[in-house]
């Protein structure tokens, strides 16, 4: 077939130069994200009195044993697990949020939409309110470990659905949103029995803190986020399939029922854990992925990691703004995740215009 | 027996029968076969049984004397290929990307530069290299479906299936679609079947036409054969008048009746 169209066209290796370029590029920007998150991760660590130096404090982190008792107790015990625990929650919000919005076709998927965020915060609630613990005998952990499980036992139920025949994407998001009001409107209930002291405990668990961080809790989520990331990487050609359309990927030979039930089970074990440590942050799961998608595309071998960087960014950068406000106050992280995450997502989507998500 | 055929394939979505008792004649290779058949005749719904991704409630799809069924779905998926009705996909996707994923997705994680050459190659052989960085978001219709028989040719299977594959296109890039489609039949050796709306263009480039109507196989055999039986006037409800066109080929007129 010789006509003008491939006469004009460049010529196949010329094609292949190109998109060689790009994924050189794709791995650049990859990498470029990681060393700023790391320099971010310094960064929280010196931000906040005691007059910490950058070189310092990296060469403590690098090697634990030159660190004064002082330096010690401030870097190693208080302030680096803050800092980890926001590089770990904002990978797994950015990472529940890409493949929530890549299973579901929807650019408006992320924790908090589904529900799980609500489910969460109500899970909380029945601990700080009505002291119920729905696992007995966890002890000061029960705040915690009822937000995982309200947020896991919704995610169930958004999995069940999956199940019947004939529900389509579309359903699935109207059902988290069914979600949403449901667990506010209880919320709400709990909240107008609550005394002044529960009131206010409450809203500081919604609100979002990572002054809960532990080395434990970093490990868990490090923990969890090996155990689901792998798996995600590993069906990167499914997933971006998913993306052509789901009889496309089926006819590419993609199990789409099966993908999806295997990759909600891994969002909603992210944003569960994520969400019952530091409470219901806004925005990370839904922002990081779009900046993802707009820098390297959706092929899952780029989108993947770069969601789970740009996640990390946003919460690293969250946790810093947190501290650096008002020297001596730290600000809850999910007043500044909205706060900054709704305006430069807005520039972001004008800038882009008419795209993808049409 | 070489070739793909079918014996009293039925299906039925619920309670409405789509298939029934539906049989052909093994399809040549090396050819091109013509799927024809008004709308909702169930052309894609057979494509569906034929690829896999349904499996019939009762007969079998036999290719080279086995039967389907017992095949794996992995091996399935080498030998068949199909390539559904084009939708519009608004990913941040190129059309270099979607290529690659429909040539390594059931190969393995990494991306060599052989694999990128095919690729490549596949993408100015079909006379889309100028679009190989654009997003598909960006593409018109047309576009979007020369990528798709792109990501088609570019698998190597016994058997291809492409669903209406040039609805969205112009008038040349139809004739072209269709002769890259036929020529590669010829070269792989491989069973073609093509769902057509345009009878014209099934009566020109295909070898072997079959009419599908109302669920069953209504006729089979050269564009002669079956553009002439009287089955056509029947499914498709109009008069159809076939005349010997300019260049040993047929042309079909079509009047409402």
């Amino acid at each position: 077939m010789t006509d003008q169209i491939s006469i004009a066209a460049p010529d196949a290796a010329a094609l292949v130069v190109a998109y060689k370029r790009r994924m050189f590029q794709r791995v650049g920007l990859v990498f470029a994200a990681a060393a700023l998150l790391s320099s971010l991760i310094v960064l929280d660590v010196i931000t906040g009195p005691a007059n910490l130096s950058f070189g310092r404090t990296l060469a403590v982190i690098l090697d634990p044993s030159i660190a004064s008792p002082k330096e010690d107790v401030i870097i190693w015990q208080l302030r680096l697990p803050i800092a980890l625990m926001a590089v770990a929650v904002g990978a797994m919000l950015g990472v529940a949020g890409a493949e929530m919005q890549t299973i579901l076709n929807n650019p408006l998927a992320d924790p908090f939409t589904l529900g799980l965020s609500s489910a969460a915060s109500f899970g909380a609630a029945l601990a700080i309110v009505l002291g119920w613990s729905v696992v007995p005998g966890v002890g000061g952990l029960f705040v915690t470990v009822n937000a995982f499980l309200l947020a896991m036992i919704t995610s169930g139920f958004l999995f069940l659905f999956t199940r019947l025949r004939g529900v389509t994407p579309e359903v699935m998001i109207l059902v988290g949103i069914a979600m949403l009001f449901t667990f506010n409107a209880l919320l709400a209930f709990l909240q107008y029995g609550a005394s002044e002291l529960q009131l206010a405990q409450l809203i500081f668990w919604q609100l979002g803190s990572l002054a809960r961080a532990s080395w434990a809790k970093v490990g868990v989520c490090f923990a969890v986020l090996l155990i689901v990331l792998p798996y995600f990487m590993s069906r990167s050609w499914a997933l971006t399939a998913l993306r052509m359309g789901e009889e496309k990927a089926a006819a590419l030979g993609v199990n789409v029922s099966l993908l999806r039930m295997s990759v909600l089970a891994g969002v909603s074990l992210l944003s569960a854990v994520a969400v019952s440590f530091v409470g219901a942050v806004a925005f990370v799961g839904l922002v990081g992925p779009h900046i993802a998608r707009m820098i390297v595309g959706e092929d899952q071998r780029g989108f993947l990691p770069l969601s789970a960087l740009c996640g990390a960014l946003i919460m690293s950068g969250t946790s810093i703004a947190s501290k650096a406000i008002t020297p001596g106050i730290v600000y809850p992280i999910g007043m500044i995740t909205s706060l900054i995450g709704i305006p430069f997502f807005i520039l972001l989507i004008l800038g882009q215009r008419k795209r993808h998500w049409q | 027996m070489t070739g793909l055929s079918a014996n009293n394939l039925s299906f039925s979505y619920g309670a409405r029968d789509v298939l029934e008792n539906l049989s052909f004649q093994p399809l040549p290779k090396g050819k091109l076969t013509a799927l024809i058949g008004p709308n909702a005749a169930g052309k894609s719904t057979l494509f569906r049984l034929i690829s896999g991704l349904k499996k019939p409630q009762r007969g079998q799809i036999v290719l080279d004397g086995n039967n389907l069924a017992d095949r794996s779905a992995r091996k399935r998926l080498e030998l068949i290929c199909f390539m559904p009705q084009q939708f519009a996909a608004n990913a941040a996707l190129t059309v270099f990307d979607v290529v690659m994923m429909a040539h390594k997705h059931l190969r393995g994680w990494r991306v060599s530069d052989a694999d990128m050459h095919t690729v490549g190659i596949a993408l100015a052989q079909a006379g889309i290299g100028h679009l190989a960085e654009a997003y598909i978001s960006e593409l018109s219709g047309g576009q979007s479906q020369m990528v798709s028989v792109a990501q088609a040719l570019i698998r190597h299977c016994d058997v291809y299936l492409f669903d209406e594959p040039t609805s969205a296109l112009d008038l040349r890039h139809q004739l072209d679609v269709l002769m890259r489609i036929k020529t590669v039949m010829e070269q792989r050796n491989a069973i073609g079947v093509v769902a057509l709306h345009d009878l014209n263009l099934a009566a020109r480039y295909a070898d072997h036409l079959i009419l599908l109507g109302k669920g069953q196989i209504l006729a089979q055999g050269t564009a002669q054969e079956v553009l002439r039986s009287p089955a056509i006037t029947q499914v498709y409800k109009v008069d159809v008048e076939i005349c010997n066109g300019p260049r040993k080929d047929l042309t079909v007129h079509a009047y409402a009746s």
